[in-house]
């Protein structure tokens, strides 16, 4: 029997033309629509797609369960010849946790924080399976080994609070694998995490699903990610499938025009220019230390940052990034050291600031759902600091504001009056990158301001503050995580670890081997678009 | 406008009995002195006359008309209620704000004011200052507001807290904005909801709380017609088998339940529940 025949008698999950709708705005909308999917006993399908895609749902779907405010339209749900969408709510428990498993984004906020870890682990074994306590805790420490968890003897007597994010995803895995399920959906399961601490957890994924022979849904927006995890892709946009095949030949040659935009997103890259070298520097952090109550955040930390340049910061979280920028702007008045712009040296405290100094240090934040407020209309956020450091005013202001949404590419006409909750997450933070110029500022700060975005949207936010650069001549201190942002706009690189600046140089000269250790295990840690990325680097890991 | 109609007729039963309730209120305390039939404090007839054309609803102690009684007592109670929860919402809910967006040793000040205030049981603070003070439709006011101004400051604190550490405030704050901007534009339009709905709930408590001051004997003094004092004064009549006494008190409580509704509802439509 050829193995083409071996898998069609070895289907698992079958999904047939799929319909779910949403309840909001007290309308139902369609999340899925007509979605077809096989899935066969030991393979991992990878889900890709935005946000908004009808990813989730589906996966959630796959379980034969919904979220409250969804329904499912129409379509089949079979799994192992059972008929999921009929099922009744007993006959689903009882397959939930013993043949299908889940993995949430968010470990953390998934466990009891009140229980130990082991109990939380064992439950489902000990109440679906009818095994024995002592049995189903020496299965659960051997599954803690599989997956690397450090001490998988005692892990498990641990309370969720005292693993790390990347730990607890893991043992979130372990947890799945209990019952030695047929199905596991993996919901973003490394998107939190570091990309230091995603290899790890990726790898222990990929090897305990091989070595039980476990199928998987494996969902997540990051192509690069389940380029390593995925036997199969499916692209799914607007709840319908864009394309669907094997891994390596989509990575190849992906065929449908989104698949390929998605592809290009990672090749968006600009010039470094060189650091002028007459000038003084724009910014200047002189051997800044800060602390967090009796906790040292910042230690020693000096970067320049020059006129029309981009200044990256990049680390892990805890690195102390946002704690840079909060001394810069003055929220947190450092132990030691002083921030100097343009050659003046800043009050510690933003209260002590004057309005100029003040105007010349703009922000932008992660989050721009939080960044806006949401009782005012786009007009009167972009036309608050006109009015505040400009003294604009009536005909003066709403043209400056025409002129602010123009740049921005946001249509005056079709958003001035609009309010921050009628626009999508890219147009948002377009609003801020709009107040944050609206002062003519010298500097901007821009904190993950990409991180919370699609990687579609994300560059096109990039290019758009690449080109404000280019017009304006504002310079800009980037904060992020993404070592692809940093290659794409960068012009100098601080690469900060534990609230010490461990590498600090111009972007060719931090891009060109050899690295610096720190440098070296972030650079190689960053999944590449290659499926064998994952195998190579964790050869050369244990080489070392 | 168009938009506030629709919502109205879209309203649910309850909804619309509580706004029929609090508009007709309204209107008799407006127009109180065209609507009764006699004065406030004239004695027409002999005392604890029952029902007849002449007196719809009898009269009372002293032998006033109860009908006109009702009706301006409607105007007096209402209208110190309502002039005491504005007050203790400027002040409570300012002060709120101010604590939340301040934080450090003014929130700590404030807070622990605001606990002392709340520790002591609020029937017996009011009588303890009203009987120092002395009794009048200012010190009533001042003290009411003082006493659920403390209510207010917990609630809009506890709102506000969530709202200050938005990054759209730290943005403000960063602009250079001051504590008015701060208070005014950025933080008081998203905690109004729950604010609006606490007026409601805030506004039967100090209506009860007058009444029941009134009752006692240090509220709204005579000869002025409340429906709490009205109560005391005709008390005896019950032993009677005469329910006349009762109807300041339900007057009192229809009130309740009608401003109780709108608020549901209000609630309701602002925390986005649903179903």
């Amino acid at each position: 029997m050829s193995t083409e025949q071996e898998k069609h008698t070895d289907v698992l999950l079958e999904i047939r033309n799929l319909h779910l709708e949403g309840f909001s705005d007290e309308k139902w909308k369609p999340i899925v629509r007509g979605i077809d999917l096989t899935l066969h006993r030991g393979e991992v399908l990878g889900l890709i797609g935005e946000s908004g895609a009808g990813k989730s749902t589906l996966g959630l779907a796959a379980m034969g369960y919904t979220k409250d405010g969804c329904r499912i339209t129409q379509g089949s749900i079979c799994f192992d010849g059972i008929d999921l969408i009929n099922c009744s709510a007993d006959e689903l428990r009882q397959l939930h946790g013993l043949r299908i498993a889940y993995v949430a984004q968010s470990a953390a906020a998934s466990f009891n924080p009140a229980h130990r870890l082991i109990d939380q682990h064992i439950e489902t074994a000990i109440r679906n399976g009818g095994i024995k306590r002592q049995q189903a805790k020496a299965e659960a420490v051997e599954l803690y080994r599989i997956l690397g968890l450090p001490d998988p003897e005692n892990i498990g007597q641990r309370y969720p609070h005292q693993l790390s994010g990347g730990q607890l995803q893991r043992a979130m895995t372990a947890m799945a694998l209990a019952c030695h399920p047929d199905l596991i959906i993996f919901d973003e399961p490394t998107t939190a995490l570091d990309v230091t601490t995603q290899i790890d957890v990726l790898a222990a994924i990929r090897n305990a699903v091989s070595r039980f022979h476990t199928a998987a849904i494996y969902i997540t927006h990051d192509l690069a990610v389940v380029a390593q995890m995925a036997d199969r892709i499916m692209v799914l946009r607007y709840g319908q499938l864009a394309e669907e095949a094997p891994t390596r030949k989509m990575l190849k040659a992906p065929e449908n025009p989104y698949t390929l935009s998605l592809w290009a997103v990672r090749c968006f890259k600009s010039e470094a220019k060189p650091r002028p070298t007459a000038e003084a520097p724009l910014l200047a952090i002189e051997n800044i230390s800060a602390s967090y109550g009796k906790n040292p955040v910042l230690s020693d930390v000096s970067m320049q940052l020059f006129k029309g340049q981009t200044l990256a910061v990049i680390g892990e979280s805890g690195s102390g990034k946002s704690t840079t920028a909060r001394v810069i702007t003055g929220l947190l008045q450092p132990d030691q050291g002083q921030v100097l712009f343009a050659g003046e040296v800043l009050p510690k405290d933003f209260r002590q600031r004057s309005k100029t100094q003040l105007q010349q240090i703009q922000m932008i934040y992660q989050h721009p759902d939080t960044a806006l407020n949401p009782r005012q209309r786009i007009n009167e956020i972009i036309g608050r600091p006109l009015e505040f450091y400009l003294g604009l005013k009536g005909a003066a202001k709403e043209q400056r504001i025409r002129e602010l949404l123009s740049m921005i590419e946001l249509d005056p006409e079709e958003f001035m009056y609009r309010r921050p909750s009628e626009l999508s997450g890219g147009q948002k933070q377009r609003v801020c990158i709009a107040r944050a110029l609206a002062a003519e500022p010298e500097l901007i700060i821009c904190d993950e301001v990409t991180s919370a975005l699609d990687q579609l949207v994300a560059e096109g936010i990039l290019k758009l503050l690449k080109q404000v650069q280019e017009q304006l001549g504002v310079s800009y201190l980037f904060i992020t995580h993404d070592v692809a942002t940093v290659r794409a706009i960068s012009d100098e690189v601080v690469i900060m670890q534990q609230g010490k600046v461990v590498d600090y140089g111009a972007r060719e000269a931090i891009f060109k081997p050899p690295f610096k250790p720190y440098t070296d295990l972030l650079f190689s840690s960053e999944p590449q678009m290659d499926p064998d990325w994952l195998d190579t680097h964790l050869a050369r890991q244990q080489a070392n | 406008m168009k938009k506030c109609l629709r919502c109205l007729c879209q309203a649910p039963l309850s909804a619309k009995i509580g706004i029929l309730l609090i508009i007709s209120y309204s209107f008799v305390a407006i127009f109180a002195p065209w609507l009764a039939p006699y004065g406030e404090t004239e004695v027409v007839g002999d005392g604890y006359a029952a029902w007849s054309p002449e007196f719809w609803l009898g009269t009372d102690n002293l032998g006033r008309d109860v009908l006109s009684r009702l009706i301006y007592g409607a105007r007096n109670t209402i209208s110190i209620a309502f002039v005491t929860t504005i007050l203790a919402f400027v002040v409570g809910g300012l002060a709120g704000l101010m604590a939340a967006i301040k934080g450090g040793w003014i929130d700590q000040g404030l807070s622990r004011v605001v606990d002392i205030l709340m520790a002591i049981p609020q029937l017996i603070f009011a009588l303890l200052i009203l009987s120092v003070v002395g009794t009048n439709a200012v010190s009533l006011i001042l003290v009411i507001a003082l006493l659920d101004a403390t209510r207010v400051f917990r609630l809009s604190r506890a709102v506000a807290m969530n709202v200050v550490v938005q990054d759209f405030v730290e943005a403000a704050r960063l602009r250079g904005e001051g504590l008015v901007w701060l208070i005014w534009r950025e933080v008081l339009p998203n905690t109004l909801p729950p604010l609006v709905a606490e007026f409601g709930l805030r506004f039967c408590f100090v209506f009860l709380f007058i009444s029941a001051l009134s009752f006692l004997g240090l509220g709204i003094q005579p000869p002025t017609a409340d429906w709490g004092s009205m109560v005391r004064e005709n008390a005896v009549m019950i032993s009677f088998g005469d329910f006349t006494p009762l109807l300041p008190a339900m007057a009192v409580a229809l009130l309740t339940i009608g401003v109780n509704f709108v608020v549901d509802w209000v609630l309701h439509k602002t925390s986005g529940l649903k179903g």
